[in-house]
């Protein structure tokens, strides 16, 4: 079944059931995290850790709930997706390569001069990425404006973003929230790759995020909490999503280096390549999972 | 003489212009960040309410969703002070907005010393400076209230970021109701062979009483009107420089990094020549009254005149 511009939401799911679903996405899943660890190997710099942990949450959007047409990457009615943690690039080109926008070939080129794949996102050089990030705290305040812009037209889409918990230190981060709030945003959804752990160490001892469900709630979003590694939980609260009456926060509990068993819960890996020996290492072990 | 045409706020010209561009454009969507009533925005709310939206005191998030707005196809308009649409939001400015060349035009009031009494945190005076250093972004700072109007409805309709910055106190009127702003092309309002003098914003009619006062002593200043300070009218201002062998600049603003630094920056290239920057001079602001900070920062005609008669001795 091919997902894009399918129907999407529970009509996906049914018709093709929800072990078949669990089966396809886990295989794409596999074959991003394969690409994610080779891109940034071969690169020789990048940010694993919180790639590999958001890997569900974006192939649920591209291949499960999103409307968007790989080969018109402007069509106006498409859903949008923001990655507001831009780190996180190389599971973005990964994700919109295997839909088709480029070649898997580009995927290799990532960093280095004249590549339209740069080290964060960015919306002139990659056809399907939405908007240049990589400064933290931008994201989805520029979701909030895409929102409110579709809205202003009556158009169906829906807006979708990620966000990482070491960036909800930011302080544009709760000014976009209380935007949207205010605004009963109800085409937006977000997630949080809550894998925990930042630059500097644990969340909780470099600046503690407190209880996130709560603040979100006090900012006027619907709050659902996630295994932010199980695709079929993520799909079902996709759905849930589309009868929304503001903005959605989807907490996702996820796993910093999930997959690769050395860099799973390594701070080290945030910002840190694999040597051509780990990497070597990093992609036999998923090819064996 | 210079005709006497009253004067009137740059900001009231913005709103203006933003009620006729809504008018015929459903694509224009304006965004304040609690300012409305200052910027003037709030008589484009209270025409248009469902293409306004308010993000309150949140000047970063005003710039990023402006960002996310352009990417629907709107032609975003976002304003605040100069101070906090330049300074607070310079982060999402660059890298949201700019560096992806997207269609908001950032409209700042209060700028320069003359804001007056609210004092130095509100006296923007690197605002330019700040925006001039991002690349593809556009930077006009307009001389009066035709300027201001016009200015704004150039932007509308020239694609990509730009930033235009408006006054707090009215500014003399200097041109009409049919003025013509080109955007890159400086105006000269004066001939003159003896020195030039470039200037922008309110700094255009102090250059010009500046320059009947030396005309009195037998000085001929030409003066020019460089509302656009990015892209730059090098042409222009390259010939009348080579034409009179002195270049005085003039701004509300610090002499580092906007007009005054822009025009260094190009004659130090192209045309090294005696050059003299009036603006303020690597300091913060003060708390005054508008007349007296204009005497206190020495922007005032008598304080051109006065760095124009020393070039001409040779002296500076």
């Amino acid at each position: 079944m091919n997902p894009v511009e399918s129907a999407t939401g529970e009509k996906v799911l049914e018709a093709e059931g929800e072990s078949a679903l669990r089966e396809r996405l886990e295989s794409i899943c596999k074959g991003v995290r394969w690409d994610v660890v080779r891109m940034i190997g071969l690169a020789g710099s990048g940010h694993p850790g919180g790639s590999l942990s958001c890997v569900e949450i974006l192939v649920c959007l591209y291949f499960y709930k999103m409307r968007h047409r790989p080969s018109e990457p402007h069509w106006p009615e498409r859903d949008r997706f923001v990655l507001s943690k831009g780190h996180a690039a190389p599971t973005l080109y990964s994700v919109l390569a295997r839909a088709g926008y480029f070649p898997r070939d580009e995927l290799w080129r990532l960093r280095r001069l004249g590549s339209m794949l740069q080290g964060h996102p960015d919306m002139k050089r990659t056809p399907g990425v939405e908007i240049s990030t990589g400064s933290l705290g931008q994201g989805l305040s520029a979701a909030c404006g895409m929102a409110l812009g579709l809205r202003i037209q009556n158009n169906p889409a829906r807006v979708y973003a990620l966000i990482g918990d070491g960036e909800s230190q930011e302080g544009g981060i709760w000014e976009a929230a209380m935007l949207a709030g205010h605004h009963r945003l109800s085409n937006l959804v977000a997630f949080l790759d809550h894998n925990s752990l930042q630059i500097d160490g644990p969340c909780c001892e470099v600046v503690s995020l407190g209880d996130i469900p709560a603040k979100w709630r006090s900012f006027g979003w619907e709050v659902y909490e996630v295994d932010g590694h199980d695709v079929v939980e993520i799909c079902r609260t996709l759905d849930l999503t589309d009868r929304a009456s503001g903005p959605t926060m989807i907490v996702a509990h996820t796993v910093k280096g999930k997959g690769v068993s050395f860099m799973e819960n390594a701070v080290d890996f945030h910002g840190k390549a694999p040597t051509p020996e780990e990497m070597e290492k990093a992609l036999r072990e998923i090819e064996e999972s | 003489m210079i005709p006497d045409k009253g004067s009137r706020h740059t900001r009231d010209a913005y709103a203006e212009a933003l009620l006729e561009l809504g008018e015929k454009d459903h694509r224009i969507v304006v965004m304040d960040a609690d300012l409305a009533k200052s910027t003037q925005t709030e008589k484009f709310k209270e025409r248009f309410p469902d293409r306004f939206i308010d993000c309150g005191v949140a000047e970063q998030n005003l710039m990023a969703t402006a960002a996310g707005l352009a990417t629907t196809g709107k032609i975003v308009f976002a304003s605040s002070f100069a101070m906090f649409a330049t300074g607070r939001a310079y982060d999402q400015v660059r890298n949201t907005i700019a560096y992806s060349s997207l269609n908001v035009k950032i409209c700042a009031t209060h700028g320069g010393v003359t804001v007056g009494e609210d004092g130095s945190s509100h006296q923007a005076l690197e605002d330019v400076a700040l925006m001039r250093l991002i690349p593809g972004m556009r930077v006009v700072v307009p001389a009066d209230y035709y300027e201001a109007r016009e200015a704004v409805k150039t932007a509308a309709y020239v694609e990509g970021p730009f930033y235009i910055r408006l006054g707090r106190p009215k500014f003399p009127v200097l041109f009409d109701d049919d003025y013509r702003f080109q955007l890159g092309k400086a105006v000269l309002m004066r001939p003159g062979r003896d020195v030039t003098i470039l200037a922008c914003g309110i700094m255009v009619y102090n250059s010009l009483v500046a320059a009947e006062i030396l005309s009195r002593e037998g000085i001929e200043a030409e003066v020019y009107n460089v509302h656009t300070i990015k892209p730059l009218d090098e042409e222009t201002i390259l010939a009348s420089a080579a034409k009179t062998g002195r270049v005085i600049t003039c701004e509300d603003h610090s002499i580092l990094g906007g007009l005054g630094g822009a025009v260094a920056e190009l004659l130090s290239e192209k045309l090294p020549l005696p050059l003299q920057r009036v603006g303020i001079r690597d300091q913060f602001g003060v708390s005054g009254g508008v007349e007296e900070l204009m005497e206190h920062f020495g922007l005032t005609p008598g304080h051109v005149a006065e760095v124009a008669r020393s070039m001409m001795r040779g002296s500076t």
